[in-house]
């Protein structure tokens, strides 16, 4: 094919010590960084949406359906701008973010963008955790003299959150695929650092390969990872033991 | 404090471009559809039969598409595909391939997407039916195409619709190669006028709007199948 491999290139350093491998290193780290730490915002914000659906009140149930109806239909890469360019200047605060080093202030903003986005999916998987119970169960919650935020903390919740742990999995995987979007904000996580790789060394397959098996290495990893968890959690009783 | 939106930006000529824009978005999106369920339902085929190296390849396929970011797989093919058909066809490196690139990587992209839904799909539909297919005696291509596909693809409508809407979606991400489609246009547009957050709003909305209404359909047409 007339293409040179060359895959020594990795260990050469451009400047000040660091080696393209370490290059590729530090973004795999921003990566890893970037997807748990917006897990922990969708968890968070996705599971209290996700209450706030199933309950009985139609203001609340409401205001948690618009929030998922914004943010499943604007595409992520229009929310990752609008959070990076816009809302330092709309939001108060914003001077605070603005005054920040760029690299701190890309983190934060794609990870509240990622958060955001994956909570709206997170909250309708809550919701149809909670709603795949029998109804006798709130009830019965209820009828023991719990009152109803009692209810869904003692009953409903630990019950619906490990009916939702397989689909919760593929959302934690979609994190870290869909923070390679952040790249286009210039945060140099794993797949701007792959771009810039092919710009320094000019050797692009060894570049994208590099990364593509850093990524497949974190997918397996957390595929893993859940596979314990879910068989450590997993009801008694149920069909899918 | 207070930011003063100007939308004065978004002058007819401007809104004319976007909608050139938008033909490009909604261009990749139909090919990518199309091909993406050809070619997907073929992977769901092969991942179901009794050969073990489709099995495999189909297996393979998928899950290397589904572990990797589609930005990811955006340059792969922005970088592999014009060096292979300009070798093919002897094009000279002038040629534009961005649009060409960009169709066949969502086409191949969403095909293992797509080969999840309809294998899916596919083993929702009851075994006897293809028993009472061979008891018929019909062959499997037969048997596929007029007894289980259809009854797989009617169960699967809502599900392939969606897929289509985020497909829609992702389509943004051609940004990567700084192909020109609905929003590099709302973005260039932004840019050269100053105003990127008016023209970053404008694209969300329109995006909204469009995505907002077919889901809107989804759920109907969802609902009247079910009753």
């Amino acid at each position: 094919m007339g293409y040179q491999w060359h895959w020594s290139v990795f260990l050469q350093a451009p400047s000040d010590g660091q080696t393209y491998l370490d290059w590729l290193f530090s973004g795999l780290g921003v990566t890893v960084a970037l997807g748990l730490s917006a897990w922990v915002v969708a968890l968070i914000l996705g599971v209290f949406l996700g209450t706030l659906r199933t309950l009985p009140n139609r203001l609340l149930s409401g205001i948690a359906a618009c929030y998922v109806e914004l943010f499943r239909n604007v595409p992520l890469l229009v929310q990752i701008f609008i959070w990076y360019f816009a809302m330092p200047e709309l939001l108060p605060g914003g001077e605070i973010v603005k005054a920040m080093p760029p690299m701190q202030q890309q983190f934060l903003m794609a990870m509240l963008c990622l958060g955001m986005f994956t909570a709206a999916r997170v909250c309708e998987q809550v919701r149809s955790g909670i709603e795949s119970l029998p109804r006798g169960q709130k009830g019965a919650g209820l009828a023991l003299g719990l009152t109803l935020g009692q209810t869904y903390r003692l009953v409903l919740l630990p019950m619906a959150m490990r009916i939702v742990l397989p689909p919760l999995t593929s959302e934690f995987l979609n994190i870290f695929k869909n923070s390679a979007v952040a790249s286009t904000i210039g945060l140099l996580e794993l797949a701007a650092q792959g771009r810039q790789l092919v710009d320094y060394t000019a050797q692009p397959y060894e570049a994208f390969i590099a990364v593509t098996l850093a990524y497949m290495t974190i997918n397996i990893t957390v595929m893993s990872l859940m596979r314990v968890i879910e068989h450590k959690t997993s009801l008694p009783g149920m069909v899918g033991k | 404090m207070a930011y003063e939106f100007d939308f004065s930006s978004v002058t007819p000529a401007a809104i004319k471009v976007l909608g050139d824009g938008m033909l490009v978005s909604l261009k990749i999106t139909a090919v990518a559809i199309v091909f993406g369920m050809v070619w997907g339902t073929l992977l769901a085929m092969m991942r179901l039969s009794r050969q073990r190296p489709l099995r495999w390849f189909a297996a393979g396929y998928v899950n290397l598409f589904r572990s990797v970011p589609l930005v990811m797989v955006l340059l792969w093919f922005f970088l592999i595909v014009p060096q292979l058909l300009q070798k093919l066809f002897g094009l000279s490196p002038a040629n534009d391939l961005r649009m060409t690139s960009a169709l066949v990587a969502f086409a191949l992209f969403e095909a293992a997407y797509y080969a999840e839904i309809i294998r899916a799909g596919i083993n929702s539909v009851s075994r006897g039916q293809l028993a009472a297919a061979y008891a018929l005696g019909l062959n499997y291509p037969q048997a596929m195409g007029m007894i289980i596909l259809p009854q797989a693809f009617r169960n699967m409508v809502p599900l392939l619709l969606t897929q289509g809407i985020v497909l829609f979606q992702d389509t943004s991400l051609v940004y990567v190669s700084a192909l020109a489609d609905f929003f590099g246009r709302a973005y260039s547009i932004g840019e050269r006028n100053g105003r990127i957050i008016e023209l970053l709003f404008v694209a969300g909305s329109v995006y909204f709007i469009i995505c907002f209404s077919m889901s809107l359909m989804v759920k109907r047409y969802r609902k009247k199948v079910a009753t």
